[in-house]
């Protein structure tokens, strides 16, 4: 059950997306934001679909993720859209009390549900096919130009780096805690929300102990190899963009340009 | 009396997903009372989930465990009952430590037994008194002990709830020899005086020899084996295609068997092996007069 969190979500795989320069990837997907927040009507909204739609196929992440990511923003879209719904003036439809339900309402209701449906699927297609540390490797660059103004980019892409790192080890260490726990009698599951919280002591005083002694464990050990920090540190991986990661680009600022168009063409 | 059985357990990993994986294969096996059993395998055989079947912590995919006569997962409101009859001490039980004191740590499992006050404190110095732990230690933080007696705290905390069955997972893995030797006497003479049920996990053959009386054997998720340490170790062959070995001491017999030496190769610890060495010299010695 614990190890259903989803953070770090990545689905290795070839495909084109896959092999994107991820400096790239988090940059196109900043482009795909734009391009659906600049859709004004249903024909430019579903160019951002089709595109949407069309980077999951080619990515082979199987469509069922698309639900999936969407599972935890489900509340959201429906608060967002009821807000709409009732707050948008315009010709009624449906009137209880003083709630008055427009058909102007309905309209933007439904238009951004559907943008923010896309916008969470688009994100999580960042996260599914580039994985934490390309991640992290992608974001320390492109927050480079920071660094001049006494910005400490390394040092806080080194902090994700370690935490995405740890997190599926805290995970299982959990998991084992609480079985020896739960095998000495703890009761996690019944009782009172004190009685509860009290049952989580012996879980997390352990897990605090094994986290210090990993992190000290970890420093010690990065010292041993002589980290000092980012300067002057060169990389095995250097990233590099290639001719996909400029067609890729190119695809983004056409679709970007031709949503504008239809904008215009069809008001 | 059986004290665990179980019939087709089977346990299957993340079911439905591209990681399924059966960790457990239709394993039916009876644990009599009062056997101190050697639980071998290869890392991944299945060892570990198997022996978190027998407390109910896992849950089987298909198959049923009775702990004495009755079904583990009949009654879900019982499951914790059972978990104090069959009591599991993890790998590296040290880092499930978590009390103020030695004594409260201990005393978990007990308390969590409803016992009242004065059973509890009579059962923690009586498992204290087992894994060596002196009084004043006992109102110690665990945190300032060494790591072997870290380690035997937390025996003592799955001791403390006087299991019929004891179950533990590799509880002298990266411990010295004599840390080892003395965690595990302590283990043995708590089964001599209790006469209770033993499960030991464990990669050292010879720990096994010179401990268990039956020993039962994993193979890739299935049970190769179950039968008393002789016979178990007597099919050298079969556990060495399993890249499993046997005690040091029947490496160097079978050796000397092969060699044409006549010697019983089915010697298991370092004593028997000296006693025949000596039979055989004192035997060699009549012969020349």
């Amino acid at each position: 059950m614990i190890k259903d969190i989803t953070i770090g979500q990545y689905f290795p795989g070839k495909s084109p997306i896959h092999r994107l320069d991820p400096r790239v990837k988090i940059l196109l997907t900043l482009g795909y934001i734009v391009m659906l927040f600049v859709a004004q009507n249903a024909w430019s909204l579903g160019l951002g679909i089709v595109f949407g739609l069309a980077a999951y196929l080619l990515s082979r992440i199987p469509l069922t993720m698309i639900v999936k990511s969407l599972k935890p923003v489900v509340p959201v879209i429906l608060f967002t859209a009821a807000l709409n719904m009732i707050f948008v003036d315009g010709e009624t439809v449906f009137q209880l009390w003083v709630l008055k339900i427009t058909r102007e309402g309905i309209h933007t209701a439904v238009f951004m549900a559907v943008r923010i449906i896309c916008l969470i699927a688009g994100t999580s297609l960042l996260t599914y096919t580039t994985s934490p540390i390309a991640l992290t490797d992608g974001i320390e660059r492109l927050m480079g130009p920071l660094g001049r103004f006494h910005f400490p980019v390394h040092e806080l892409a080194m902090m994700m780096t370690i935490a995405l790192r740890f997190i599926p080890t805290l995970i299982e260490e959990t998991d084992k805690i609480m079985s020896a726990q739960k095998a000495r009698g703890a009761d996690l599951e019944t009782g009172g929300l004190m009685q509860r919280a009290r049952a989580l002591i012996p879980i997390l005083i352990p897990l605090f102990v094994s986290s210090f002694r990993r992190a000290d464990e970890l420093a010690l050990a990065m010292e041993c190899r002589c980290y000092r920090g980012g300067e002057g540190r060169t990389r095995m991986k250097q990233l590099q963009m290639g001719p996909g990661d400029f067609a890729a680009s190119a695809i983004v600022v056409g679709c970007i340009a031709g949503v504008i168009a239809l904008n215009l063409l069809i008001p | 009396m059986t004290a665990i059985r179980t019939e087709h357990l089977t346990h299957t990993y993340s079911v439905g997903t591209p990681f399924q994986k059966v960790a457990v294969d239709n394993v039916s096996i009876a644990i009599e009372e009062g056997e101190y059993v050697g639980v071998i395998g290869h890392t991944g055989s299945g060892k570990s989930t198997f022996i978190q079947h027998l407390n109910g912590l896992l849950a089987p995919t298909s198959g049923k465990v009775y702990i004495g006569e009755e079904d583990l997962w009949a009654d879900k409101a019982k499951l914790r009952s059972f978990r104090f009859q069959v009591g599991l001490v993890f790998q590296y039980p040290e880092y499930q430590l978590f009390g103020e004191t030695v004594y409260s740590d201990i005393a978990f499992g007990p308390t969590n037994m409803g016992l009242p006050p004065e059973e509890v404190d009579s059962r923690v110095r009586q498992a204290a008194r087992f894994v060596g732990l002196s009084d004043e230690k006992l109102e110690k933080s665990p945190f300032e002990l060494s790591g072997g007696q870290k380690r035997r705290v937390a025996i003592a905390g799955v001791l403390a709830m006087d299991p019929k069955v004891l179950i533990l997972d590799e509880p002298t893995a990266g411990l010295d020899p004599k840390g080892r030797d003395k965690i595990l006497g302590e283990i043995r003479e708590y089964h001599e005086e209790k006469k209770n049920t033993v499960l030991l996990v464990s990669h050292s053959m010879e720990d096994i020899a010179k401990n268990a009386t039956m020993a039962l054997v994993m193979n890739q998720s299935q049970l190769f084996c179950y039968d008393r340490v002789e016979e178990v170790f007597g099919r050298a062959a079969e556990l060495g295609q399993m890249g499993l070995t046997i005690p040091q001491v029947s490496r160097v017999f079978l050796s000397l068997a092969e060699k044409g030496l006549d010697v019983n190769p089915r010697v298991y610890t370092v004593e028997a092996a000296r006693d025949q060495i000596l039979r055989k010299l004192s035997k060699g010695g009549r012969g020349n007069d």
